[in-house]
């Protein structure tokens, strides 16, 4: 069947025919490849520039609509070799990408505004020491001030909002402190310079915020480029729908460009694209992706489907309905409202810390001012000492302590294979003591496969060549098995039924067992093994019941161990019936578990576990799931999860193993060890600070030393435990060799590539 | 110290001319994509 594939929802139109698309491009590796594409789609008639950004990924094309389309400019660059699928930026990313242009902005201009302030200040510091005249310090003094005033109201703008922010909604965060300290250092040093004092805190004001800005540049940048990723990769597996236009021609559009009300058709062995109403045909659906169930739904007309539900027997025509009106997406939603609001109440340990420490600093400097007073000093000398507290113990270390921990940590997890949907995860998941995981799609993989252990194996070569011809998503599983991926020619699927083909003179069939002439045989092991599903297969005389099932992750088993070695209490929740889920759990020695669970089900079995004070980490990948992997304290699911899964997890982890799963936790444990000994340095650097400062005997030469000092030694702490965590994370004996392998090769590439190639197969 | 007059400047000067030069940098987009332009340097078909 003829069909055309319609982009048009990506492409953005310009003036006289001009358009314009994003992609994410799959394979690219090298120069050549930026070169290829560029001179391939240049060549192309209509095509105005084409521009591979290589660090995302992404290929910006345009053209002139005259003369070309952009199914053709997919294709062209589909015959180059590399996969390309259309791209709408999300408007989070955009607004990411402007606030972390602005942020350099600032970060560039307090990096000038500090060093021509702190060559100022050096001068002016020796000259203290030595022969300078009260004149020339001031010229120096009002020279610092014309660059630091304008440089700090630009730069410290981002402190500012966030502090104006929190004060609005009466709470405090470290922005608080912050802006509080810049702002009085930078006017105690305007009135310091007015008055021809010695001293003044330009150079350790501006610094203070060069420090910060880098700290939160960063953070935002790392954030930024999982973000990236992550929305690299979710278009990439975007699925392609077949919609029925009104003459009745089939269109192939991408799943995200459907509309209410389009009409699409869903062919056997095709995932149905969007939630919607049957109108026509019968079939049956496996919805494990959805409900976690993995027994197949008969479907006719008028019954509502789900998108990533798996269209097995029948054509289907389906009515989309605008998302969120089904009966189990209202449940799902109705669910998530609650539970996300629950969530919203946990406190960052950053914002925990400031909390206590703002009254403290505030209060240390105002019984400072008043304890000179009392001692008999002038009201200027204890305005200025009370200060200077606040000054030095502005918290520069204290406001990178965490943030630096937590760009190194999300690094390491980015390699590791875990996209972080936020930075205080870290902490969360640190926290966790109970792990609850989702069975289908969770422990086990997302597609069944052949249990090939009971066949011969040139009888599973010989399926596997056959079904290479069917489009039947069973077929597909026995597909996976064969070596030579060569179809036979000559192969012919009868639909509801098998393929066939004439192998050696002699004919094979794979199918129903009816298909293949079976019907009356029994095949050992057939009638007890519940959670499989079976396909025939006979060749001449010979014939085979092929098992296919849910299988575990390749490293489920191991991976469950160690975590259960490192004290966590293990449970799987499962909607599927018990049957299958008890299997799993005995494979796996984990002795809670729970089967049938409706969304609500698992949701207050998850707060019974938190109001005994556990830590729940969720990892599940069905829209069952969505409310469950909120209402917990934490979450990870699988790339391979329902859209509204993903958007409520905190992670997601990439590939099949499941060992990102351990790895997330060991990361973040040794990541939290570090911000607690960050936090140490910084209150042992106050302990010893702020009775100089109280004393009244800070200079400003002491006060940029001991703020560099600190700020610098909090930052190496962090990059330090960069060489060390994750190897003590994996010198456990109890963690299998697989995942040390697995822990020392993963690096991006390798897990692009891992990625990829579970989308392409 | 009279030279003060003309050094300060200068230093002042030398510090805007390399802030501008990296806001302009910023802003065409010399930071986009840093892999890319580390790769873009390889191919030498434009040479002869």
């Amino acid at each position: 069947m003829a069909e055309t594939l319609d982009l048009s929802a990506f492409v953005e139109r310009g003036e006289a025919g001009a358009a314009h698309m994003t992609l994410a491009v799959d394979g690219v590796g090298c120069a050549g490849c930026i070169r290829k594409i560029e001179g391939g789609l240049a060549k192309l008639p209509g095509v105005i520039d084409a521009r591979l950004n290589f660090t995302q990924r992404r290929l910006s094309v345009d053209w002139r609509d005259a003369e070309i389309d952009a199914a053709g400019i997919v294709r062209a660059i589909e015959k180059l070799g590399y996969g390309a699928h259309p791209f709408a930026p999300a408007r989070v990313e955009a607004a990411e990408e402007r606030e972390s242009k602005r942020l350099l902005r600032c970060l560039a201009v307090a990096g000038f505004a500090a060093m021509n302030v702190m060559l100022l200040s050096v001068s002016v510091w020796s000259g203290n020491a030595s022969d300078m005249t009260g004149e020339t310090r001031d010229v120096f003094h009002w020279l610092s001030a014309l660059i630091a005033l304008p440089a700090a109201a630009y730069a410290g703008m981002p402190f500012f909002q966030s502090a104006f922010g929190a004060i609005r909604s009466r709470e405090l965060n470290m922005d608080v402190p912050i802006s509080v300290g810049v702002t009085l250092a930078l006017l105690l040093s305007v009135y310091e310079t007015a008055t021809h004092a010695a001293h003044a805190y330009f150079d350790s004001a501006i610094m203070l915020l060069f420090f910060l800005l880098c700290g939160r540049y960063l953070d935002q940048m790392v954030r930024r480029k999982a973000r990236i990723f992550a929305g690299n990769l979710a278009s990439l597996k975007a699925d392609y729908a077949h919609r029925l236009t009104e003459r009745g021609e089939l269109v192939r559009l991408p799943a995200d460009a459907l509309r209410p009300d389009d009409r699409i058709l869903v062919r056997p062995g095709e995932k149905i694209p969007a939630d919607g109403t049957i109108i026509s045909g019968t079939s049956e659906i496996d919805e494990s992706l959805v409900t976690g169930e993995t027994a197949r739904r008969a479907v006719g007309a008028g019954a509502a489907v789900y998108a990533g539900s798996i269209n097995f027997s029948g054509a289907l025509t389906v009515r989309v309905i605008a998302a969120g009106t089904g009966t189990l997406v209202d449940e799902v939603e109705r669910l998530l409202d609650k539970a996300t609001e629950a969530k919203s109440r946990t406190v960052r340990l950053a914002d925990r810390v400031s909390r206590l420490y703002a009254p403290v600093v505030h209060a240390t400097a105002a019984l400072t001012a008043v304890g000179w007073l009392v001692a008999g000093a002038s009201v200027h000398d204890s305005l200025v000492t009370a200060i200077a507290v606040l000054i030095i113990t502005c918290p520069c270390a204290l406001a990178l302590a965490i943030p630096a921990v937590q760009v190194v940590a999300t690094g390491q997890l980015f390699r590791a294979g875990v996209i972080l949907n936020g930075g205080d995860v870290i902490e969360r998941l640190a926290a966790v003591d109970t792990i609850v995981f989702d069975k289908t799609g969770t422990l086990t993989l997302p597609e069944p496969s052949v249990d090939a252990a009971a066949i011969d194996p040139d009888l599973l070569e010989r399926a596997a060549r056959l079904a290479l011809s069917s489009r039947h998503p069973l077929a597909a599983a026995v597909a996976a098995c064969a070596r030579e991926r060569v179809p036979y020619p000559g192969a012919v699927e009868e639909p509801g039924a098998g393929v066939r083909a004439v192998i050696d003179g002699f004919e094979a069939r794979l199918g129903s067992k009816e298909f293949c002439g079976l019907s009356g045989r029994v095949f050992p092991g057939e009638a007890r093994d519940a959670a499989a599903s079976f396909i025939a297969f006979s060749h001449a005389a010979k014939a085979a019941l092929i098992p296919v099932r849910q299988t575990l992750r390749p490293d489920a088993i191991a991976v469950t161990a160690a975590l259960a070695a490192h004290g966590c209490k293990l449970m799987i929740m499962s909607g599927d019936r018990a049957a299958a889920v008890a299997p799993i759990a005995a494979q796996l020695s984990i002795g809670e578990w729970q089967a049938g669970l409706k969304p609500a089900d698992k949701i207050a079995a998850i707060e019974e576990l938190k109001r005994e004070g556990r830590k729940v980490l969720m990892v599940g990948d069905g829209l069952n799931d969505a409310p469950a992997l909120a209402a917990a304290d934490v979450s990870i699911s699988p790339i391979t999860a329902a859209h509204l899964t993903q958007a409520h997890a905190d992670a997601l982890f990439l590939g099949e193993p499941l060992a990102p799963v351990f790895r997330a936790l060991a990361i973040s444990r040794g990541a939290r060890a570090v911000m607690k000994q960050n936090l140490a340095l910084a209150v042992i650097y106050n302990a010893l600070a702020v009775p100089i400062a109280i004393a009244g005997l800070v200079t400003p030469l002491i006060a940029a030393a001991a703020m560099s000092a600190s700020s610098i030694l909090v930052t190496l702490n962090a990059l330090r435990t960069r060489l060390t965590f994750l190897d003590r994370a994996f010198a456990n004996p109890q963690a299998s060799p697989a995942q040390a392998e697995a822990a020392e090769h993963d690096s991006i590439p390798s897990v692009h590539i891992a990625a990829s190639a579970e989308l392409s197969s | 110290m009279n030279v003060l007059i003309f050094l300060v400047p200068i230093a002042l000067g030398l510090g805007l001319t390399g802030l501008a030069a990296f806001l302009w940098s910023l802003r065409s987009g010399q930071y986009d994509d840093l892999d890319g332009a580390a790769l873009r340097i390889l191919p030498d078909d434009d040479i002869g």
